[in-house]
C-alpha cells in the first residue's frame, strides 16, 4: 500500500547573497520524500544545511530553486497570510530552547496556536489542558516558564506544537539542553505520539544516538544528502 | 477577540515592566494633564465671567460718547498723531441732554422699558469707633434703581420725591448695615451715617436696607472686610454732590423682553449719531450691549485657554516619541517571542496588531492618569480663585481619544518593524 506524502523535496537549492560576491549555495540539490506517519531524523554537523532544511520545511523559508510539497501542496507562490496560516494549521515547532512566551501561564502558550487560528477562548481552554493533561503537566497549567524546569519547558512546547493537529511536528534538537535522563522523557513522548497518535515527526539533530531511535535517519553532509537508512524504531 | 487577548497580553507586559511603564507614561500623562488642566480652567472661567455679566443683565445697552476718530493727522516725516490732548473733556454741547433722552425714550416706546442713568459719587469709608465698612456710593434715577432688582430686607425703597427732591437719603446692603448697627437691621432704618469722600465728610441718611448678593467680582478683593458693597442714592442727590448739572456722558437703556438686544442697540447708535452728533466734530454715540460683550470676552478667554493647551500639547509630542522609544527597546527585546509567535502561525498584522495595542494601552492609562490629574489640578486652581469648576467634557472625550491616537501614531513603526521581522533570524536572535 502506498502511503500519502507529507514532505516532498525535488531538486531544492538554496542560496544566499544571490548576485554578490560572496554569494553562497547550502543545498545542493535535496530529493526528499517523507510519508504520512513517518517519524523521521535528518542528521549532520553543523554547517549541514539541516537548519536550512528545517527552515524550508517549516515555510519559514523558500527554496531558491526547486520545489517543496506540503501535503500535496504547492508552497512556491504564497503570500505572508497564507504562510502563517500554513505553519499555525500543519507545523508544529518544537525549540531546542523552548521558546516559551515568559510572561503567560503553561496554558496561555499552549492557546497560542489555537488563538491565531480563530478558535474561541471556551474551546482553547478545553483543547490546552487535554494537551497539557497528555504530556504530563496538567497539575502545573498556572505556572509561567520561569517556574519550569526545562524538562517541564519542553512538555509544555510539545503540547503547544500539538495545539492545531498539525500534519507535521518539527523538533528542532528537543533534547539539546536538557540532561539524558530528562532527554529520555522527551523522546517517549515523541515515541508516544508517533506509535499512538500516528504523527508524522520530523527530528533534527547531530546527535547518531538520538537518531538511532527513528524509523528512519537522512544523513546531511555540506548541502547534500550522503545516505539514508532504517533506525530502531522501524 | 484577536483585540481582547492582545489588550491583556498588553496589560500583562506593562505590569511585568512596572518602572519602565510608570516612567514611559509620565510624559503622556504631564501633557494630557496640562492641556485638560488649562482648558477645564479657561472654561470655567469662561462660564463664570458670562455667570456674571449675564446677571448684570443681559437685556442692557450701554450707550455712551465716544471720541471720534478723526483727529489723526499726518506729518511731514510721515509720522502719525493724534490732533489735540486724547484725555480732552467734552464739552457742554457733546453731552446726552435730558430732552436726548425723552425723545429716544418715544422714538424707542416698544423697545425699550426706560432708561437706566446713574452717577458714581466715589468710594468711602464708615467708621464709628472701632466699626468699619467700606462703601462705593452711585447716584441711581428710578429705572436703573428698578434695573437693580434689589430685594429689601428693612425699610423703604428711593421714592419719586426722593428722586426729584435730591434728597440725601441712601439703601444700604445688610452687609454694611450688620457691621455698624449689629444684626438688628430695622434699627438702622432713619438713622444717618457719615461717610469720609475724598477727604471729606458727607452724611447719609438709611432708608432701606437690601440683602446683599456675592458677586463673582469679588474674588479680586483678598480679605473680606475689605468688600465695598454698594449705597444708592438718588441720582439727583449725587449729581448735585458731584456739581453736575448738565448732561450725560452715558446711559442704559433697558431692552423690553423678547427684544433683540442686539438690534436695538445698533438701531439706537444709528439713530441718535444721526439725529444729535452728525454734526458734532469729536464725538459720537457708542453702543454695546451685553451679549456681545459677553460673547468677545468668551471667545477671548476661550481662545488664550486654546493657545496655552496647545502649547501643552508640545508635551504630549516629547511623551510620545518617548513611548516610540521604548517600543523599539521592547521590540528588540523580544525578538525571539515576535519570531516564536510567527513559526506558530502569527502572521504580520497579527504582531502589528499586538504591539500596537501596546502602545494604545500605554499611552491610553497614560491619558485617563493625565485626565484625572488636570481635573484635579484645574478644581484646586478654580477652589483658589473662587470660580465654580466646570469642566469642558468634549475636551476630555478629546484627550482620551488623543491619547489613543498618539498610542496608534507612535507604536506604528516599532510595530511595523517587529511585523516585518524575519522570523529565522528572529528566532535565532540571542
Amino acid at each position: 500500500m502506498k502511503r500519502k506524502t507529507m514532505i516532498k523535496f525535488t531538486d531544492v537549492r538554496k542560496r544566499y547573497y544571490i548576485g554578490k560576491p560572496n554569494e553562497l549555495e547550502i543545498l545542493h540539490g535535496i530529493d526528499l520524500e517523507i510519508y504520512e506517519g513517518e517519524f523521521v531524523s535528518i542528521v549532520g554537523a553543523s554547517g549541514s544545511g539541516k537548519s536550512t532544511m528545517m527552515n524550508i520545511i517549516g515555510m519559514l523559508d523558500r527554496p531558491t530553486e526547486g520545489e517543496y510539497f506540503l501535503d500535496g501542496m504547492k508552497t512556491e507562490k504564497l503570500k505572508d497570510k497564507e504562510l502563517s496560516a500554513i505553519r499555525n494549521r500543519k507545523i508544529g515547532f518544537i525549540f531546542q530552547t523552548y521558546n516559551l512566551i515568559s510572561r503567560t501561564s503553561a496554558l496561555k502558550n499552549v492557546e497560542l496556536p489555537m488563538l491565531y487560528f480563530g478558535l474561541d477562548g471556551k474551546t482553547r481552554n478545553r483543547r490546552a489542558k487535554e494537551l497539557l493533561d497528555m504530556v504530563g503537566m496538567g497539575e502545573r497549567i498556572s505556572h509561567r516558564p520561569d517556574e519550569l524546569s526545562g524538562g517541564q519547558k519542553q512538555r509544555v512546547a510539545i503540547a503547544r506544537a500539538m495545539a492545531n493537529d498539525p500534519a507535521v511536528i518539527l523538533a528542532d534538537e528537543p533534547t539539546g539542553a536538557l540532561d539524558s535522563a530528562t532527554g529520555r522523557m522527551i523522546m517517549d513522548i515523541f515515541q508516544h505520539l508517533h506509535k499512538e497518535q500516528g504523527k508524522t515527526i520530523v527530528l533534527i539533530t547531530h546527535s547518531q544516538e538520538l537518531a538511532e531511535e527513528t524509523e528512519r535517519i537522512v544523513t546531511l553532509k555540506d548541502g547534500v544528502i550522503v545516505g539514508e537508512r532504517r533506525g530502531k524504531a522501524c | 477577540m484577536l483585540i481582547w487577548e492582545n489588550t491583556r497580553l498588553a496589560l500583562s507586559g506593562l505590569i511585568a515592566n512596572k518602572m519602565r511603564s510608570f516612567l514611559t507614561m509620565i510624559g503622556i500623562v504631564i501633557g494630557i494633564a496640562s492641556v485638560i488642566a488649562i482648558m477645564t480652567l479657561g472654561n470655567s472661567i469662561g462660564m463664570s465671567v458670562r455667570q456674571s455679566m449675564d446677571s448684570l443683565g443681559a437685556n442692557q445697552i450701554v450707550a455712551g460718547i465716544q471720541r471720534k476718530n478723526t483727529g489723526q493727522k499726518t506729518n511731514s516725516e510721515g509720522l502719525t498723531y493724534l490732533d489735540g490732548p486724547r484725555t480732552e473733556k467734552p464739552s457742554e454741547a457733546d453731552l446726552i441732554t435730558q430732552e436726548m433722552l425723552d425723545e429716544i425714550q418715544q422714538r424707542f416706546a416698544r423697545e425699550i422699558t426706560g432708561i437706566s442713568l446713574t452717577e458714581q459719587v466715589g468710594e468711602g469709608r464708615i467708621q464709628t469707633g472701632e466699626k468699619r465698612a467700606y462703601v462705593e456710593i452711585t447716584g441711581y434715577n428710578r429705572a436703573g434703581l428698578e434695573n437693580e432688582k434689589l430685594t429689601l430686607l428693612a425699610g423703604r425703597t428711593l421714592t419719586e420725591r426722593d428722586q426729584e427732591e435730591g434728597r440725601n437719603v441712601v439703601l444700604a446692603s445688610e452687609k454694611m448695615v450688620r457691621k455698624i448697627f449689629g444684626n438688628h437691621l430695622s434699627e438702622a432704618v432713619g438713622n444717618s451715617v457719615e461717610v469720609l469722600i475724598d477727604k471729606q465728610y458727607v452724611r447719609y441718611t438709611i432708608v432701606g436696607v437690601y440683602q446683599y448678593e456675592e458677586s463673582a467680582m469679588d474674588f479680586t478683593v483678598s480679605s473680606e472686610d475689605d468688600i465695598r458693597s454698594a449705597l444708592y442714592l438718588p441720582l439727583k442727590a449725587a449729581r448735585a454732590q458731584k456739581h453736575n448739572s448738565s448732561g450725560y456722558t452715558r446711559f442704559t437703556a433697558l431692552a423690553a423682553p423678547g427684544a433683540e438686544v442686539a438690534k436695538v442697540s445698533k438701531d439706537l447708535q444709528k439713530y441718535m449719531n444721526e439725529k444729535y452728533y452728525r454734526n458734532n466734530e469729536s464725538f459720537q454715540i457708542s453702543a454695546m450691549n451685553m451679549e456681545s460683550m459677553v460673547k468677545s470676552m468668551t471667545q477671548m478667554i476661550s481662545g488664550i485657554s486654546l493657545v496655552i493647551a496647545a502649547i501643552g500639547g508640545i508635551s504630549l509630542l516629547v511623551g510620545g516619541i518617548g513611548v516610540m522609544n521604548i517600543m523599539l527597546v521592547l521590540i528588540t527585546e523580544r525578538t525571539r517571542e515576535i519570531g516564536t509567535r510567527k513559526a506558530l502561525g502569527a502572521d504580520n498584522n497579527s504582531i502589528r496588531i499586538q504591539f500596537i495595542m501596546e502602545s494604545v494601552v500605554l499611552c491610553l492609562i497614560g491619558g485617563v492618569f493625565g485626565v484625572l490629574l488636570g481635573i484635579g489640578a484645574a478644581f484646586a486652581a478654580t477652589r483658589a480663585m473662587g470660580y465654580q469648576i466646570s469642566p469642558s467634557l468634549q475636551g476630555i472625550a478629546a484627550s482620551v481619544i488623543f491619547s489613543a491616537l498618539i498610542g496608534i501614531f507612535f507604536g506604528y513603526y516599532p510595530a511595523n518593524r517587529a511585523a516585518r521581522m524575519d522570523p529565522i533570524e528572529a528566532l535565532r536572535y540571542e
